[in-house]
């Protein structure tokens, strides 16, 4: 079938926060072919338009999760959207939201790579560390079964642009972080679930969700952090109801 | 890391969520549509005899307090989150408000039901 050209408009927000006082938003003629993603629009755009726009990419295969931006609206994958399903509409390309923008449409992630990450701990803290002649820690399919959703996380940050309460208040511990805890604490050959608690249980921990889902619905790998929120949730709840049967109360 | 105390306030909301997703409606339909129309259960069903049999009765008293105790502190969590998710980011003392509401309702209910014998 021969491949007819189509014309889109792409609309795109521009902010350099060194020299602008405000972002605006810059609107390009961007022709496509069916097969063409946003994120290819937007190579179209720097390559034969404005090599000034700035956007972050690399795999373009849902992968790296570098990728993610505010299409219409909505946080989404530019190379796992298509331009064909917003013909003959236009298209509004902005930075994620909830993250200070470094430039167009490229955020800065340090809070999630530098604070969030971290403080969940995401590595299997084995209950004793085991010397390398005495062979790997042995897991079955079921037990693997029990975290690997969570494990496929791309930490592309479209559920962080999707929570209203990390908008609301950056200290929320947020969604992929909190999948991340879970995908760990559920791991059989983890035993650092005690280590994670205290995170988990503050405020700033499950506690600060209140349940809103979006994270789950724009996660593009199925990861479904609401339910990992959850899950820690009622973990977090009979840890605080059994501190009190514990002999030595809070300290475990 | 200072612990939260939300754990309380979830642990009623979510028993209230369940019981409220098992009764909610078919209270709503019984008290407010079959029994007062007359139609689909007899008018007396919900008769001053026969509630005041039921809230003498152990078993009746302790369904009806927690009836009352739960719904109102599962309605109480949502209203304070909608708040917040409204942009009213009233703190502690929305919550003393609405939680404070919910404990009074409680304890109207445990005196009433007390009161009748
Ligand atoms: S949980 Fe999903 S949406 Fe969030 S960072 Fe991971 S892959 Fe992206
Ligand atoms: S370019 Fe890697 S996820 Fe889109």
């Amino acid at each position: 079938m021969a491949e007819t050209l189509r014309t889109i408009e792409i609309e795109c927000l521009r902010f350099n926060p060194e020299s602008d006082t405000a972002p605006s938003y810059q609107t390009y003629s961007v022709p496509f072919t069916d097969d063409m993603s946003v994120l290819q629009g937007l190579q179209y755009i720097k390559d034969e338009l404005d090599g000034s726009l700035s956007f972050r990419w690399s795999c373009r295969m849902a992968i790296c999760g570098s990728c993610g931006s505010m299409i219409n609206g909505v946080p989404q994958l530019s190379c796992h959207t298509f331009l064909r399903d917003y013909h003959p509409g236009k298209l509004r390309i902005e930075p994620l939201n909830h993250f200070p923008i470094l430039r167009d449409l490229a955020i800065d992630q340090t809070d999630f790579v530098r604070n969030k990450l971290p403080a969940v701990k995401p590595y299997i803290i084995p209950k004793e560390s085991q010397a390398l002649a005495q062979g790997e820690f042995l897991q079955t399919p079921r037990e693997m079964h029990k975290y690997y959703h969570y494990s496929e996380c791309i930490n592309c940050l479209l559920c962080y642009a999707a929570c209203p309460q990390y908008g609301l208040d950056s200290k929320f511990t947020g969604p992929a972080a909190i999948a991340l805890m879970q995908r760990y604490n559920a791991d059989s050959r983890d035993a650092g679930r005690a280590q994670r608690m205290d995170l988990a249980n503050s405020d700033h921990g499950v506690w600060g969700c209140t349940l809103v889902g979006y994270c789950s619905e724009v996660c593009p790998k199925g990861v479904d952090p609401a339910h990992a929120v959850n899950q820690n949730k009622v973990a977090s709840t009979l840890d605080y109801f059994l501190r009190f049967l514990r002999p030595n109360g809070d300290k475990r | 890391m200072k612990r939260s105390n939300a754990p309380v306030f979830w642990a009623l909301f979510g028993a209230g969520g369940m019981l409220a997703a098992l009764i909610a409606p078919m209270l709503v339909f019984i008290t407010g549509v079959a029994v007062p129309t007359g139609r689909l259960l007899p008018a007396d069903a919900m008769s001053y005899e026969r509630m005041l049999t039921l809230a003498r009765n152990g078993f009746g008293k302790l369904a009806l307090l927690l009836v009352v105790l739960l719904f109102m502190f599962h309605g109480g969590l949502r209203m304070y989150h909608s708040l917040h998710h409204l942009g009213f980011h009233t703190g502690s003392g929305a919550k003393a408000v609405i939680f404070g509401i919910a404990v009074l309702a409680t304890i109207a209910a445990a005196v009433a039901l007390l009161a009748v014998g």
